[in-house]
């Protein structure tokens, strides 16, 4: 059963967005000024954690190119693929700025669209 | 040290100009992504821009966005958006110490936490150690207001202006979100543990999204996170690296 279509009005698709949205995200933010400096960092239970909330965004970034919406969906799949890497590389390797590893992805992208689209 | 009344005033002023800054321009350029994501997967303008207002955290907002496009349930979409947002609260417990005062009440860090996303967070955890003590909660109120202001102000205009955009640069906007994570991310990341949980998640996603497109980012984050986090753990205790 979808969640945002559930109730076919914009107050729900507002609560929607409350409720399943911002306070799964907020509560998070609550609880770190709750548990503050008793929370160890380094316990097993909050390594768990960073690696699961990690790998869930790096999911987010392999759906996002390999599953895009819109226009992006015209550039092929692995052209995609090496944009995201390369900028991630150029970032790596120049300096570790993000500014830099979003320019040459990009730059990675427009190329492979002139070449690829008529 | 007593602080006169105004100061607190000039401190949130300047906060609010800290704004200008190379790290705000690609979270605004990504909020372009955002606006265009949600454009496409036919959520109106004004839903966006609450989304923006409302959750402020990028991950989330893609998350939500990705969930209503793919009709997924209540609680997947709940689970998925509890699990992403998870790294907020080491991020919040990482910033207390540098932005309270001697006597901030409570209810202000509750407040302030509710602006703690990696941009705030980068930029805080520079800029609030240069500050005096006593300046650093009306300086992040006033630089945490001014972004979410902005951002959203940005979904709305890039929202109502991306239809008209030529296809090649629509694109590229959408293409600044990920670029932007997979970075922001790498350099957020405190040891190899989020390294490697970042390569496995990604790694895993095309055959999670294969078994359910609704379900893919949880079942990618929480196999992928908890094989890292095994692995790691087996290193630590055989004492390796």
């Amino acid at each position: 059963m979808p969640g945002y279509s559930l109730i076919d009005a914009p107050w729900w698709h507002l609560a929607f967005v409350i409720l399943a949205g911002a306070l799964p995200t907020h509560i998070w933010r609550w609880l770190g000024v709750a548990f503050g400096t008793r929370l160890d960092e380094d316990s097993e239970t909050m390594r768990w954690v960073r690696a699961v909330a990690t790998a869930l965004v790096a999911a987010v970034v392999a759906r996002l190119v390999l599953y895009p919406q819109g226009m992006l969906a015209e550039v092929p799949a692995l052209l995609r693929l090496v944009a995201l890497l390369g900028g991630f590389a150029a970032y790596l390797t120049l300096g570790r700025k993000v500014i830099v590893g979003v320019l040459v992805g990009e730059a990675l992208l427009l190329a492979a669209m002139l070449w690829t689209l008529p | 040290m007593p602080v006169p009344p105004a100061s607190a005033g000039r401190w949130f002023l300047r906060g609010a100009r800290g704004v200008v800054s190379v790290p705000t321009a690609i979270l605004l350029a990504a909020m372009v992504g955002f606006a265009g994501l949600a454009r496409e997967s036919g959520i109106s303008m004004e839903l966006a821009a609450v989304m923006t207002a409302l959750i402020w955290a990028l991950p989330s907002q893609v998350v939500l966005v990705g969930a209503i496009a793919a009709g997924a349930s209540m609680g997947a979409t709940i689970l998925a958006i509890t699990l992403c947002s998870v790294r907020l609260l080491p991020m919040v417990v990482a910033l207390l110490p540098t932005l309270r005062g001697e006597n901030t009440p409570r209810w202000q860090l509750y407040g302030l936490s509710t602006f703690v996303a990696v941009t705030a967070w980068v930029v805080a955890m520079a800029e609030l150690p240069k500050l005096p003590r006593e300046a650093r909660v009306p300086w992040f109120a006033g630089f945490a207001l001014a972004l979410v202001v902005l951002n959203t102000l940005m979904t709305i205009i890039a929202y109502a202006l991306i239809g008209g955009l030529p296809d090649m640069l629509a694109a590229a906007l959408f293409f600044l979100t990920p670029l932007y994570f997979t970075c922001s991310l790498w350099g957020a990341a405190r040891a190899n543990l989020e390294r490697f949980a970042f390569v496995a998640g990604f790694a895993l996603l095309p055959a999670m999204h294969a078994l359910d497109p609704t379900l893919d980012l949880v079942f990618a984050g929480i196999i992928g996170g908890t094989a890292t986090w095994g692995f790691d753990r087996l290193r630590r205790r055989r004492g390796g690296l």
